[in-house]
């Protein structure tokens, strides 16, 4: 069983996340970048099948600048087998459409039984790089899994809707994302960070994937940011410290804002 | 103008989605509104009269036995189908999970652009310009396609308005799918709790607690709350990990966005991530044991003190107000 964990780099949640006035794009000198956390859950449900089935091969994929090897590292000391790295500047300001055509011709280099991503990310959180990927690989995908079952043959899954749950599956190869209620990933361990540097790293171009975008996306629609405009903060009111009788004074606010 | 094409959601049971009236108002916002609806033969025709209604001048109804079997795919080919007969404009989705996963296929199926949950939509000659809300509404984008078909996923209930009713023209079409890129769905769980409490999608007041409730059963304390308001029910990711309450009242980063004209915060600490699914709410009321919890920066009334003696003497004012 080969596993392949698609995992972005965003800057960290934690931090205040900057868009760049002038192209719209996520400032990512701004704040720190970390993997997305619902990738290293992505990771983890690879990791945890690998704990069960020592002949699988967990691969860890992503596109976007040089500071993902940080992140691809930190992958592989939790316990991937090896990295891939797409980098080139022709893919600043990709869109969902690009990065979709890049990842699944990454994974026609790499080859895959499975394909494990986050169901959105916490940057661009558009939740549909997976399903666009599957399509362009010609495999079934099932989206926002929120539990997974990996067979040698099939993957199954519960997934939530606006009313209520689904049971599924589908035949592998496919693609899967994962939700939040799958469990948080584990740490690296100093064994896992020290065998990380011996791990294959590949580090891939465009050119390497047999992409020319010129060629690859000509007629193709292309998503792209005309204005970009910050909110004004918001402001803190009134705070009091309740001495008996904040329950009634917060109702008397209610009242006199016309909110109940 | 332009057929625009609106993929409408359908229940298992059969019923129209709360969404679609926004969808066919941000349909005709752009052009002719074309509801796409795919259900298995012959459940259709009935919701033709509420379509038109809603405003769909047309509406194109694709059946298929493989509608509950298979995953997606019917929904995607049945968008492929009609957009051979409409050539649309644009085409529309519900930012949901499955109108995603439908705009997503299609649009790598067919090289268009993907804009995605956009709570505003105009066009501007041939294009299309949607205004999005970003980082929790600290920012405000507006984006375009450029060089291709545009495909937007639009935010439920965001675009107000109705579209002016109409007596639709019906295509019927039948169509079969091939099921080798599909996945099958085994079974439909029905949500269990059947709530008398306004969805949290859209509420025009939300209660919500915290770690700070403690436990699920002291969490009732938020739901009384919410009761004596007519509010929905909110909650922070602590709360929904540490099980006081379902996945799907999650407010903030990670589950829903609101935008309430009143947002009650209970034992919240206000992390950067809940703040981002609530902060654009009108006025916000925080109540929190910890005079520097970070919820009190934005909120518009917040009371240091113990929910659990403040929120019983709020219920209480405020229904004895109601019986005055
Ligand atoms: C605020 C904002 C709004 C945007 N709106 C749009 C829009 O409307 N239309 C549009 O076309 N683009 C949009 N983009 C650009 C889009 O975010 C990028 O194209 C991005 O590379 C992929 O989309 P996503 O982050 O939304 O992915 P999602 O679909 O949310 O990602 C889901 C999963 O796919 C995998 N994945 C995604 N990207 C990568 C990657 N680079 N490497 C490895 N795995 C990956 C991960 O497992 C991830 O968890 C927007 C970006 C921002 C910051
Ligand atoms: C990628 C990512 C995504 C995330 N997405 C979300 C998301 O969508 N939504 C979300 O909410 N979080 C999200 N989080 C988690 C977030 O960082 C916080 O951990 C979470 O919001 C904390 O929830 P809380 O405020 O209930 O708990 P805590 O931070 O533990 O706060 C509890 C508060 O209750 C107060 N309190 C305790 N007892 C009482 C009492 N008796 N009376 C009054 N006050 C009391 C305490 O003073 C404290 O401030 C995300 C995190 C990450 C990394």
């Amino acid at each position: 069983m080969k596993i392949v964990v698609l995992v972005k780099q965003v800057p960290d949640t934690y931090g205040e996340r900057i868009l760049d006035p002038a192209t719209g794009l996520v400032d990512r000198s701004g704040s720190d970048a970390v993997i997305d956390e619902i990738d290293e859950r992505a990771l983890e449900v690879a990791l945890s099948y690998k704990d069960a089935h020592k002949d699988a091969e967990v691969v860890v994929l992503s596109m976007g600048s040089a500071a993902v090897t940080v992140g691809l590292r930190k992958g592989l000391a939790m316990g991937a087998d090896s990295a891939v790295h797409v980098l080139d500047s022709a893919l600043r300001g990709a869109d969902v459409g690009w990065t979709s055509t890049v990842l699944a011709a990454a994974l026609t280099a790499t080859g895959f039984d499975l394909v494990i991503a986050g169901n959105e990310s916490t940057d661009g959180g558009g939740g549909v790089v997976p399903a666009m990927v599957a399509e362009r690989l010609g495999v079934p995908p099932i989206t926002y899994l929120e539990s997974v079952q990996i067979s040698d043959d099939e993957v199954a899954g519960e997934r939530g809707t606006g009313q209520g749950k689904l049971r599924v599956h589908a035949a592998l190869p496919a693609v899967i994302s994962i939700t939040e209620r799958l469990p948080e990933a584990r740490f690296p361990k100093f064994k896992g960070i020290m065998s990380a540097k011996k791990k294959p790293f590949t580090v891939l171009s465009l050119e390497d994937l047999g992409i020319d975008p010129a060629v690859t996306f000509a007629g193709v629609g292309r998503s792209v940011v005309l204005q970009t405009t910050k909110r004004p903060a918001r402001a803190s009111g009134k705070k009091i410290v309740d001495e008996g009788n904040a329950g009634v004074e917060l109702a008397d606010f209610l009242v006199a804002g016309h909110l109940i | 103008m332009s057929n625009i094409l609106a993929l409408i959601e359908v229940s298992h049971h059969g019923d129209l989605a709360d969404s679609t009236p926004s969808l066919l108002a941000a349909a005709a916002k752009l052009g002719t509104p074309v509801a796409v609806v795919v259900t298995v033969p012959g459940a259709g025709s009935a919701l033709v009269e509420k379509l038109g209604q809603l405003g769909a001048a047309q509406v194109y109804l694709a059946q298929s036995e493989q509608v509950g079997t298979f995953l997606v795919t019917p929904q995607v080919d049945a968008l492929a189908l009609a957009m051979s007969t409409f050539n649309p404009g644009a085409i529309l989705t519900v930012n949901s999970v499955e109108g995603r996963d439908v705009a997503a296929r299609l649009a790598a199926r067919i090289d268009a652009g993907l804009v995605i949950d956009a709570v505003d939509l105009r066009s501007e000659g041939p294009s299309i310009v949607a205004t999005h809300s970003v980082f929790g509404g600290a920012y405000t984008v507006e984006s375009t396609v450029q060089g291709g078909r545009a495909i937007v996923t639009v935010r439920q209930g965001a675009i107000e308005g109705q579209a002016d009713a109409a007596v639709p023209v019906v295509t019927t079409v039948s169509l079969e799918s091939d099921t080798g890129r599909s996945a099958v769905i085994d079974e439909v769980i029905d949500n269990v709790v059947v709530s008398a409490r306004p969805p949290l999608r859209g509420a025009s007041t939300v209660v919500s607690g915290g770690r700070g409730l403690g436990s699920q059963e002291k969490f009732a304390l938020v739901e009384r709350l919410a009761d004596a308001l007519g509010a929905a029910v909110g909650a922070s990711r602590a709360a929904v990990d540490a099980g006081f309450v379902s996945q799907a009242s999650q407010v903030g980063q990670t589950g829903v966005t609101v935008s309430p004209q009143l947002y009650v915060a209970l034992g919240i600490s206000g992390a950067i991530q809940h703040r981002a699914g609530m902060q654009t709410a009108k006025t916000i009321v925080a109540i929190n044991k910890d005079a520097d919890a970070p919820i009190f920066d934005i909120a518009d009334f917040g009371i240091v003190g113990d929910v659990f003696t403040v929120v019983p003497q709020l219920i209480e004012a405020i229904e004895s107000r109601s019986k005055k």
